[in-house]
This record gives structure tokens, C-alpha cells and sequence, in this order.
């Protein structure tokens, strides 16, 4: 008999199992998929921000020889989708945005599609466009859709406590206006969706969908048909980042010309139509006062939000919902007011993006925290341990903080960082001699951990078989889009089963085989789906056991499962082979089958309509220090070292959370300084990587990471979520860095080097004019 | 309808011939022609490098190659990097350094990996860093892809 030591594979290092496949290229991604007569399917986008269409001549276009379908919105009823249900698939009358589609074709080629595009005419009468909220809110603006009137699309508010008593008990108040901007997800793989009806007129549809089971209840309103006959395949995505978490119209676009054709239809999008196309993240103008007691206590925060709808409402302007926790919750704030305005204009629109809302207002909000702390003259990192929760706080809108590590995690960015010493040393050399200035900067974040519950459920279902060979197959609602998912899943597994995760296989990308969930997003997955695999593996575990127990006759809890033996726990010496067992198991004379399952809802709540509520089981918060280099001759900004201090919960994968937090801080430092997608008069300016930088190798960072594990009560294992923290609170580090190195303050992000060269010529300008 | 071109070339090791139309780009024969979907089309103006394969010693972005170009040369593509079952070095060290995730972008970050270690063997870890430059990655940040490209390439992983 031998003997099995316990071992754990919580916290260890694992590759995503399906990195080997994609570094071979086996991989076939939706951009990569064929079906057997399959066509092709591309939109005609108008170039008019606002306009009435006159006419849509489709005749020639109709005549290309490989056409198989020429679609208008004259072609069907008029639907409306989307969550302010102003949305069509295939415009008709007027266009209100340069994202808006006119027709649609299906041919044999691509190139036959685009040869037939350029066919079509359209006859327009231009209409005055309107492309600042503000202004899209006065009495004489032209309205985008006639039946909104003031153009007002969603607006938010919340209350708690009454801020003139606030103002009165403050010694100091700020009062800013930041305006965050346009950054797109530029997703690797562009947009991309296959369409197949059965002869039954049952759809399947092949998509990059982030949230399969509400996408057929979003996607089957435009196309008048039942949800229940949408079956949605999630084939390898190229990233999503939030971009997938709604229906946007080439989809049910792509079903349209399937069913018109009867055949497979793919639609994918060119790198221009995906800049111009594909969401964005929601801008903002934020108006922002805090106030403080001279001793650093936060007294109130007052935010009045104006947000572009642009012309239809994706979740982009549902992101205040997220701001006012954020406002609400970074510190300790006894008392808030929170109102918020989305206004349809002519531009393009935004869809949910990692942070969704929190990295918008963590700008406002970590950076009005730096310059609070200089108006009181005490260091940030004293003014935030000052103004920090702990553990069984619960702030305004009901969000109650265990396992709460904000001290720690600000102990450790700043010990690790020597960030007050390189504060004060930069702050003194600010005035030297020499073009490049150094500076430091810090910023806190808080965000949901553990789920969020926005709609009815915040769940996910698990369906998991052994098989006689003691290979386990996890069916679970968790989609898996780059994130890793699969690893913590197969590891959580692993540990309950005892046996290796490469005999582990999980299966999520179908809605006629995997349970439901919501989707990914909110940084939910680890936390909502791993506790659901985790259930339905402690089920199996105990069915085994049992099992084992009578067999043996040994006392079921003083059996354990490793390596793929039952054995007994106390000295680790072998009593069966797992998969003899579970043969044994099946094929007695009364069989049983080892399969759970198990839904896991969060115990969270959902807001009250006055926005209060526990809506996350978990809550953490991630410390960011960054520090940089500016050259004050080009304007050119520099980062050259984060330190991030986050609160993981507990460790499942570290080498997934180092992932996700670099990949989080490279697309945040782009947010920071170089990505903007320019909207100018409703038109997208640069739609291509040369016009739009995203990070690339030589500017990202060294980072160095600190997981602070705070072991959650409720998350599997005692993690938290954590992919979205590292985007919200790199930018606002990056920025009072910069004002640490230069003594500017930019409210106005990105930080370009034209944007900060200028702010530096100015400020120098007026200097000689004293 | 372009002039079409018949060409020999190279592809993976394997002797090939083709019919291509003279415009045809060589990301395009190799995915539609060859069914090699490896190279990915991203942004079909040379500024993303997910479809980089190698023409004889050189990196090049398939989308702005012609195909009529190849005749007579070398082509590897992913698919064609790893000789027997096991993966090859590069290859084995994204997977092993966690440097894939979405990983949409990575047969074209592995080639141009590959290249530089065939051509430049002696990189530091900045001239990675400048070499892979024409390698947009949206997921990883690029530390573990450096940490990845070091280690296959057995520099020292130090950063400046």
C-alpha cells in the first residue's frame, strides 16, 4: 500500500489549456470558421452623421453576378431593439450617425459583397446634426430620434445625506470639471458573426458573444423571432473586453440575410469598419466637488454627470449605474449626490468597456483625491489611510465591505513604491535644470468582486460527469473569451476531485448543451462560475466518498480524494483507484452514475430603485503607483514603473491574475496617454492602429504586482474577481505622476505629448508674462 | 478579373504550386488557398503584425506581401513551426510563461518571435522589445511574451 501526500494546486502557475492549440495556430477562431455554402454578408454604412434618406437604389447592386441577396430596411417591419429600444437592424427614412446601416448584402465573395456596395445608390437630404450633449440639450437642438424629446435618452440620481449641512462642516472644497473621451476596444479579432437557419427555421448562430443566454433574448426581438429558437455557438473569440456584452445591428443584420438566402451567412468587419462600427467606451463630462475637514475627512461628494448617448443606447450611457458606486464608495464619504444625463447626439455610441463606468470616474475621483490632499497639505497616501473603509463598513448605496484590505493594500503600494520619499524628492527637483522630470503618483480603486447584480439572476450553472476512466467534462454557462476562465475552473476541480486538471475537459460554448449564466463581465467569472464548478464538484465528491466509505468500510470523512486514488486522509495510504471505483460504481447491480449539477446564485441584492443595495457579493480594491518620465521639450510622457497592490481575495492562478493585471495596466496606460478615438462632426477621424496607438511592447512598464489576500467568505476558495481594477486605477496614477513631476494637472485625458507639451508652454508662457 | 499567375514556392517545407490573381496577397493564398488560418487578418495595412509569416530570412506582414513574390521562396507559418508532436521552443515558452490569452495575435507574435531569435540571437530584452514593436497584443501587457521571448532565446530577462 502506498501513501499520498496532500497537495494543493490553489495558487500554483497554469498555463490557459488552450494556449498550447493557439500557439500552433489549430485554433479556429469565428474569423477563421467556414460552413458548406456559406456566403458572405456586408453592410452598407451610411457617411452622413444625420440625413434623411431619400431613396436607396439597389437595382444595379441586385443584378452583380455571385449576389444572392440585396436587404433595405423597406425589406421588413420596422423593429425596434436594444435597451432603449431605439434601435433598427437596417435603418429606413434617416440615418443618425455614421455607424448607421442602409443595406446589406449577401454574395459569394467578400469582394463580390464590396463590388455590390459600391453599386447601391442613396439619395440623402442632409439635416443639421447636433454632436455636443450640451448643446443637444437646448430647446432649438435638433432632435435625433422625434419621438425623445430634449433629446434626453437615460439620466440616473442618488441621494445620501443633505450636502448643505456637508458644505458647511467642510474646510476645504474642490470643484472640477474632468472630460474623459472616446477609446475603443480594438479587439484583435474584428466582429464577426455566422448565421445558419435549419429547415425548421430554428437559427443557430455563431457568435463572439460575451453573454450567450441574454443575447438570444436581445437579439431575437429585432428579428420577430422566439428566443427559445436562437441556439447560440461562442467558437474562439480575438478579445471582447465588454464589446460583446450587447446585440449590435450587423448581427441580426447577418440573420436577416441568412434567412433571405437560406444559406450560411458570415459577416466580419474590415479594421475601419470596427473602428467606426464596434462601441466605444462611454465619454464623460464630470463635474466633481468633494469636501474635506482641514484634518483630511472626506465631509461630502457632489457629481452631476453629462454623458454623449450618441444615437442609440447601448450600455455606455447605463455606466453612471457603476460612476455613482465609485463616487460613493472610493473612501469613506458620509454624504453623496449623484445625477447623471445621457443626451442623444449624432456620433457613434458606447457599449460597455472593462471598468465600465469606473474607470471614468476613478479619473475624476483619484485625481481630485491628489489634489485634495495638496490643498490640505498632507500627503495622498495619508489622506486616502485617512478616508479608508474597513472591513464591515457598508457605504451609502448599501455596499457592505468584509474582507476589506484598502490599508493594507495602500501600505504596501506605497512601502513598495518608497512612494512619499521619490513624492517629496520629485516634487523638490520639479523646478531644477533638465528636460526630463520625474514624478510619482498614486491612486485607489475599489470595484465589485463578486459579481453584480443587475438583472434578475447573477448566476451560473454547472453540469459535471466523471466518466469510467475518471476524466472528468465541466458543462458550465461561463463563456470563455481570453480571460482564463478554463484554468481556474479545471484547478477548483482538480482540488475537489483529486485528480489532474489535464484530465479535466470543460465544455461553454454552446446554449443548447451549457446551463445558463449572465455573461462575462463584471469581473464576475472566477467568483460566480468557480463557485458553481466547486459546488458541483463537492457533490461528486461526496457521492464518490460515499461510495468509497461502504466499499472500504471506512468512515466517509476520513477518506480523500488524490491523484486520482481514494485515500485516507489522515496518513494518505491508497484505498482504490478513482476510476476502478467509479467503474465499480456503474456497473453494480444498483448502477449509479457520478453527474451533478448545481446553480449558483450569489448572495447579493439587487439596488431599490433609490440605488441602494448590496449588489456585489464581494468588493476589493486595488493601490496603483506609477511613476514617470516627462519630457518637458516634447511633451512626451513616459511610464516607467507601476506597482500595484491588489486584493485578489485568495490566489487561484497567479499566473492568470498576473495576466489579467499587466494586460489591465498596458490598455490603461493607453487610456492614460495615447488612445483617443477622434469624433469630430459625428465622423471617426482615425479609424486605424497608425491613427490610434495602442500600447505596443518598448512603452509598456516594469510592473511590479502585489496580491494582497484579503480570503473572501463568500468566493471560491476565498477569491475575488479581479480584471477590471488594474484598466480603472492606472490612468489617474499615471496622471498625478505627471502633476508630481511637472506641477500640471490634466483633467482631460489622454495625455498626449501635443496636450502636455502645450499645457507646459503655456503655463511657461505665463510664468515670463508675471 | 486580375491577371492571374502560376508560382512555385516553398510552404512549410513542402514543395507548392499555386494559380494566383497578380493583386492576391500572400495572407490571403495562405488562408483561402492553403487553408492555413493561422496568420490573421487584423488590420490588412502592415500595422499589427498578426498575420506575420516568414519569407525566407525575412519577417514580412502577409497582408501587405504578394503572393506572386513567393515564387521561388521559403514560406513558414505557424503551422509549419513545430517539426514533430512536441511544440516548438517558441512556442513551448508562450504556452509555459502564461504569455497567451485570447491569443488571436500570437501566431504572428511567435513568428516574428522566432525571426528575431533565428536572425538576432544576442537581443537585450529592449531590442525584443523594439522587435517586437509591430506586434499589437490587446490582452497581455507583453511582460510574459518578453518573459516568453527571453527564455526561448536565453537572454537575460532584465528590464531598463
Amino acid at each position: 500500500m502506498t501513501s499520498i501526500a496532500k497537495k494543493s494546486v490553489i495558487g500554483g502557475r497554469f498555463p490557459k489549456p488552450d494556449s498550447p492549440d493557439k500557439a500552433v495556430g489549430r485554433t479556429r477562431f469565428i474569423n477563421d470558421l467556414e460552413l458548406p455554402r456559406m456566403l458572405y454578408g456586408k453592410i452598407l454604412h451610411t457617411d452622413r452623421p444625420h440625413a434623411l434618406i431619400k431613396s436607396v437604389n439597389t437595382e444595379r447592386a441586385k443584378t452583380l453576378a455571385g449576389v444572392h441577396a440585396v436587404l433595405t430596411g423597406d425589406d421588413f417591419p420596422e423593429v425596434k431593439f436594444g435597451i432603449n429600444r431605439d434601435n433598427t437592424p437596417l435603418k429606413k427614412g434617416k440615418v443618425r450617425c455614421i455607424r448607421d446601416e442602409i443595406a446589406a448584402v449577401a454574395a459569394e465573395t467578400e469582394e463580390i459583397c464590396n463590388a455590390a456596395l459600391d453599386l447601391i445608390t442613396v439619395e440623402y437630404e442632409d439635416l443639421p446634426g447636433v454632436f455636443d450633449p450640451i448643446e443637444a440639450m437646448l430647446a432649438d437642438a435638433p432632435l435625433v430620434h422625434e419621438d425623445r424629446p430634449g433629446n434626453l435618452s437615460l439620466a440616473y440620481k442618488f441621494d445620501h445625506g443633505d450636502i448643505a449641512s456637508a458644505e458647511r462642516q467642510s474646510d476645504v472644497i474642490m470643484d472640477h470639471v474632468f472630460n474623459v473621451h472616446y477609446v475603443t476596444h480594438c479587439c484583435m479579432g474584428t466582429s464577426s458573426v455566422i448565421a445558419d437557419f435549419d429547415t425548421d427555421g430554428k437559427l443557430t448562430i455563431y457568435t463572439q458573444t460575451q453573454y450567450p443566454y441574454n443575447y438570444k433574448m436581445d437579439l431575437a426581438p429585432a428579428l420577430g423571432i422566439h428566443p427559445g429558437d436562437v441556439r447560440v455557438i461562442q467558437p474562439p473569440v480575438g478579445g471582447a473586453f465588454g464589446s460583446k456584452l450587447d446585440v449590435y445591428p450587423f448581427e441580426p443584420i447577418c440573420v436577416l440575410l441568412a434567412k433571405a438566402t437560406r444559406r450560411p451567412v458570415k459577416l466580419t468587419f474590415s479594421r475601419e469598419e470596427e473602428f467606426i462600427n464596434a462601441p466605444t467606451r462611454q465619454p464623460a463630462r464630470i463635474h466633481l466637488r468633494m469636501g474635506a475637514k482641514a484634518d483630511g475627512t472626506i465631509t461630502f461628494r457632489d457629481v452631476d454627470c453629462i454623458l454623449n448617448n450618441g444615437a442609440y443606447t447601448s450600455w455606455g450611457p447605463t455606466t453612471p449605474y457603476v460612476m455613482m458606486r465609485t463616487f460613493s464608495s472610493l473612501y469613506r464619504v458620509p454624504v453623496v449626490r449623484f445625477r447623471s444625463q445621457a443626451v442623444y447626439t449624432n456620433n457613434p455610441y458606447a457599449g460597455s468597456f472593462r471598468g465600465y463606468g469606473n474607470v471614468q470616474a476613478t479619473y475624476a475621483a483619484a485625481i481630485q483625491a491628489d489634489m485634495m490632499a495638496e490643498a490640505l497639505g498632507m500627503n495622498v497616501l495619508d489622506f486616502s489611510l485617512k478616508n479608508a473603509q474597513k472591513s464591515g463598513e457598508v457605504s451609502p448605496q448599501g455596499s457592505r465591505l468584509e474582507d476589506c484590505v484598502f490599508t493594507e493594500c495602500l501600505a504596501i503600494a506605497a512601502e513598495k513604491s518608497d512612494f512619499v520619499a521619490k513624492q517629496n524628492r520629485y516634487q523638490a527637483e520639479r523646478n531644477r535644470p533638465g528636460r526630463i522630470k520625474r514624478g510619482i503618483g498614486l491612486a485607489s480603486s475599489i470595484h465589485n468582486a463578486g459579481g453584480a447584480k443587475i438583472h434578475k439572476s447573477d448566476g451560473c450553472g454547472s453540469i459535471l460527469k466523471l466518466d469510467d476512466y475518471a476524466r472528468a467534462t465541466l458543462i458550465t454557462g461561463a463563456s470563455e473569451i481570453g480571460q482564463g476562465i478554463d484554468a481556474v475552473i479545471c484547478q477548483v476541480l482538480s482540488e475537489e476531485l483529486g485528480i489532474p486538471m489535464s484530465d479535466i475537459t470543460i465544455v461553454n460554448n454552446d446554449s443548447a448543451i451549457a446551463p445558463w449564466d449572465v455573461g462575462v463581465h463584471a469581473s464576475r467569472t472566477t467568483f460566480i462560475a468557480g463557485n458553481s464548478a466547486r459546488r458541483a464538484a463537492i457533490k461528486a465528491r461526496e457521492q464518490i466518498l460515499r461510495a468509497a466509505s461502504k466499499q472500504a468500510n471506512v468512515p466517509q470523512e476520513a477518506l480523500d480524494l488524490r491523484e486520482g486514488w481514494v485515500v485516507q486522509d489522515d496518513n494518505g495510504e491508497t484505498v482504490i483507484k478513482l476510476d476502478k471505483l467509479l467503474r465499480q460504481m456503474h456497473f453494480k447491480e444498483d448502477p449509479e452514475l457520478v453527474m451533478t449539477t448545481d446553480y449558483y446564485e450569489p448572495p447579493s441584492e439587487p439596488e431599490t430603485e433609490n440605488h441602494v443595495g448590496d449588489m456585489s457579493a464581494a468588493y476589493s480594491h486595488a493601490v496603483h503607483v506609477a511613476e514617470v518620465e516627462v519630457d518637458t521639450e516634447t511633451g512626451e510622457v513616459k511610464v516607467v514603473k507601476v506597482t500595484s497592490a491588489q486584493d485578489v481575495g485568495r490566489i487561484i492562478n497567479e499566473m492568470g491574475i498576473e495576466a489579467q493585471i499587466e494586460g489591465g495596466i498596458a490598455m490603461g496606460i493607453g487610456y492614460a496617454l495615447s488612445e483617443n478615438l477622434q469624433i469630430v462632426d459625428g465622423l471617426v477621424r482615425n479609424p486605424s492602429f497608425r491613427d490610434y496607438k495602442v500600447m505596443t511592447a518598448p512603452e509598456v512598464p516594469e510592473m511590479e504586482l502585489h496580491f494582497v489576500e484579503s480570503h473572501s467568505k463568500t468566493g471560491p476558495l476565498g477569491a475575488k474577481g479581479i480584471a477590471e481594477l488594474p484598466t480603472i486605477v492606472i490612468a489617474p496614477a499615471i496622471a498625478n505622476a505627471v502633476h508630481n513631476a511637472i506641477g500640471i494637472r490634466f483633467l482631460d485625458p489622454p495625455l498626449t505629448p501635443e496636450k502636455v507639451a502645450r499645457a507646459i508652454w503655456e503655463r511657461d508662457i505665463s510664468v515670463a508674462a508675471e | 478579373m486580375s491577371c492571374k499567375v502560376e508560382i512555385k514556392f516553398t510552404l512549410n517545407g513542402r514543395p507548392e504550386k499555386a494559380i494566383v490573381p497578380v493583386d492576391l496577397n500572400l495572407l490571403a493564398m495562405l488562408r483561402d488557398m492553403f487553408d492555413l488560418k493561422g496568420a490573421k487578418y487584423a488590420c490588412g495595412e502592415g500595422e499589427c503584425g498578426a498575420c506575420t509569416v516568414i519569407v525566407d530570412k525575412l519577417s514580412v506582414n502577409s497582408c501587405l506581401t504578394f503572393a506572386v513574390d513567393c515564387d521561388g521562396r521559403e514560406v513558414r507559418t505557424v503551422e509549419g513551426l513545430r517539426a514533430t508532436d512536441k511544440l516548438h521552443p517558441m512556442q513551448r515558452a508562450f504556452v509555459d510563461h502564461g504569455a497567451i490569452q485570447c491569443g488571436f495575435c500570437m501566431p504572428g507574435m511567435i513568428m516574428q518571435a522566432t525571426h528575431l531569435s533565428d536572425t538576432s540571437p544576442g537581443l537585450t530584452r529592449d531590442g525584443l522589445k523594439r522587435g517586437l514593436e509591430g506586434n499589437v497584443c490587446r490582452c497581455t501587457g507583453y511582460t510574459k511574451v518578453l518573459d516568453a521571448v527571453s527564455d526561448a532565446m536565453n537572454t537575460e530577462g532584465v528590464d531598463q
